[in-house]
């Protein structure tokens, strides 16, 4: 057997990791993250092909009349309906997957910083989100023509990047809810119905009553309000209680969420 | 052996209840620097709950489980250690430098990205995505992952399944590099010639216990069989019957006796039929040592 000399070799500050090193984990996580996905068309084409189909059809193939109002109303919509979905299946379906396949063990027996796993997913679920916008912005200005002023485009982007954060903390949620392969069911049971009670596939105002009345319980009907003040269609006096209603759903379900992978793993 | 000063991982008094089923009941182990510990045991024995224990990714119940004097969820404790799990499957569509380089961006001082690939033999595989190898050049890239920190410690979970044999021995002697580097070593494996060519120590496990830790050799002299194998015409029924036969197995033209007494067989055998050829006498090895040892454990606590 080797000898082995345990002594003084600077076992003092073994494990011990620089500032700059940690930081370069956590970008070289979250690039991983973003380039695989990238690289999944089964991610990435329903992703960005539902919303931008659905807004080709009703907003400029259906639209007969050319109003510019409704392309411009369904911008928002769709913007939100195509927003939720990298947020619920980037995180809901890759974590039930994950935890099921043996990859989250994996990290987790790696020295991993803490957190790089889920900053990664969220750094790819807005980038996605981003992308769906873009995508719907260059369809309604293009061929809807709809006229959107820069500021209202950047507004519309940013709530869109920004608003996919309560999304994936739902997702994250429910993915340490079901694990493997039946998460996209429980989701799509989630996605849509929200979609269509939150009045993103029909405007809120022709739908029933009751239905109205319970919209504001909904995550998604409070996006659509701040998708539509960027797009210059609100007419509340403030967005500010929307950003804050956001903010609670993603906190609550970060903190179930959490919970529940640090009891269950 | 000069134990004390050089463990860098243990588990003391560990117990994991899962609902009613206990899987390990007080298990003690000490690995140490520079030591490739073989961890046996049959299905169910407890070796995967020992690693998860000893990896941080479930607690105990009772005991006390140490990674290099801390609680092995610090973070400090595991950057000192490369795993190579069972069964994990990575993000297929990753390159498998990229896979490599992120997995070094978790450790301080990882090895050079040439360097990983050569001891792992997959520099010509760096640019292939994950899902596009075979399941033996995924197993060499979980390889590289798991030395690429520089650990003092290396899990390896059944580490050469699906691999050629080729490939196995590059691996063998990749893992013998490691640990004259003073790297400690776990290994599992249900090749148990793959124990006896690597380990200095066997653990086996049953029912959450140790049943028997010792040297390659001491776990062999354990078993007292000699295996005796010619040509001979003689009936298998009949030799059966003879004294100090533990059994006997007929394969068409060959004759298999397991003995523990083989002098004694030996000259009985060669005087019954003068006509034996292609006699063959070998000591068990550890597979038989391993069988017997797992056997004995059922047995007695059948009976018990």
């Amino acid at each position: 057997m080797a000898t082995v000399d345990a002594g003084s070799t600077g076992l003092i500050d073994a494990g011990e990791m620089p500032w700059r090193r940690l930081l370069a984990a956590y970008v070289a996580e979250a690039r991983s993250e973003c380039l695989r996905y990238l690289r999944a068309p089964g991610f990435l084409l329903p992703v960005t092909l539902f919303p931008t189909m659905f807004y080709l059809l009703f907003g400029i193939v259906m639209n007969r009349g050319g109003h510019a109002d409704i392309a411009r109303y369904l911008l928002a919509s769709y913007s939100v309906f195509g927003v939720m979905s990298p947020g619920l299946f980037g995180f809901g379906v890759s974590l039930a997957i994950e935890r099921d396949n043996g990859l989250l063990t994996l990290k987790r027996a790696l020295p991993m910083p803490p957190g790089a796993y889920l900053l990664g997913k969220m750094l790819m679920a807005m980038l996605a989100a981003g992308a769906v916008v873009m995508l719907l912005l260059a369809l309604a200005m293009g061929l809807a023509q709809v006229s959107v002023a820069p500021g209202q485009a950047g507004q519309l982007l940013l709530t869109g990047m920004l608003g996919v954060l309560p999304f994936c903390a739902m997702g994250m949620f429910i993915g340490t809810l079901v694990k493997g392969q039946g998460a996209p069911g429980v989701l799509n049971l989630i996605y849509l119905p929200m979609s269509f009670l939150s009045g993103l596939w029909v405007p809120l105002s022709m739908l029933p009553a009751t239905l109205q009345h319970i919209a504001p319980i909904w995550p998604s009907a409070h996006l659509q309000a701040l998708a539509l003040a960027a797009m210059g269609l609100s007419r509340a006096a403030s967005a500010w209680p929307h950003v804050l209603v956001l903010g609670a759903y993603a906190a609550v379900f970060l903190l179930l969420a959490a919970r529940r992978l640090r009891r269950h793993g | 052996m000069k134990q004390h000063a050089t463990a860098v991982a243990s588990l003391v008094g560990a117990v994991k209840n899962y609902g009613s089923l206990t899987a390990l009941d007080g298990l003690d182990l000490m690995l140490h620097r520079g030591e490739l510990l073989a961890l046996l045991g049959p299905n169910g024995a407890g070796k995967s709950t020992a690693i998860g224990l000893l990896l941080g990714l479930i607690r105990a119940d009772a005991g006390r489980v140490e990674l290099f004097g801390e609680e092995p969820q610090s973070l400090r404790a595991r950057r000192r250690v490369g795993v190579m799990l069972q069964s994990a499957s990575l993000p297929q569509t990753l390159r498998v430098g990229e896979l490599l380089r992120l997995t070094m961006s978790y450790y301080p001082s990882p090895r050079t990205l040439d360097d990983c690939a050569n001891l792992a033999g997959i520099t010509d595989l760096l640019l292939r995505p994950y899902a596009k190898l075979s399941g033996g050049q995924q197993r060499r890239v979980q390889f590289a992952m798991a030395l690429c920190g520089r650990p003092e410690l290396l899990f390896l979970d059944e580490p050469t399944v699906g691999m050629d044999i080729e490939a196995r021995q590059r691996l063998w002697t990749a893992i013998r590099g490691l640990v004259a580097e003073g790297c400690a070593v776990v290994l599992t494996t249900h090749y148990l010639e793959e124990a006896e060519a690597l380990a200095q120590r066997v653990v086996v496990l049953a029912k959450g216990r140790v049943i028997s830790e010792g040297s390659v050799d001491a776990l062999r002299s354990r078993v007292s069989l000699t295996r005796i194998r010619c040509i001979t015409d003689l009936d298998e029924v009949a030799v059966a019957r003879w004294a100090n036969v533990a059994s006997v197995e007929r394969e068409q033209r060959y004759l298999q006796i397991c003995t523990d007494a083989p002098e004694n067989l030996l000259r009985r055998l060669l005087d019954a039929d003068p006509a034996v050829t292609e006699l063959e006498v070998r000591r068990a090895g550890l597979a038989e040592a391993f069988t017997e040892l797992t056997r004995e454990t059922t047995t007695t606590q059948e009976a018990a």
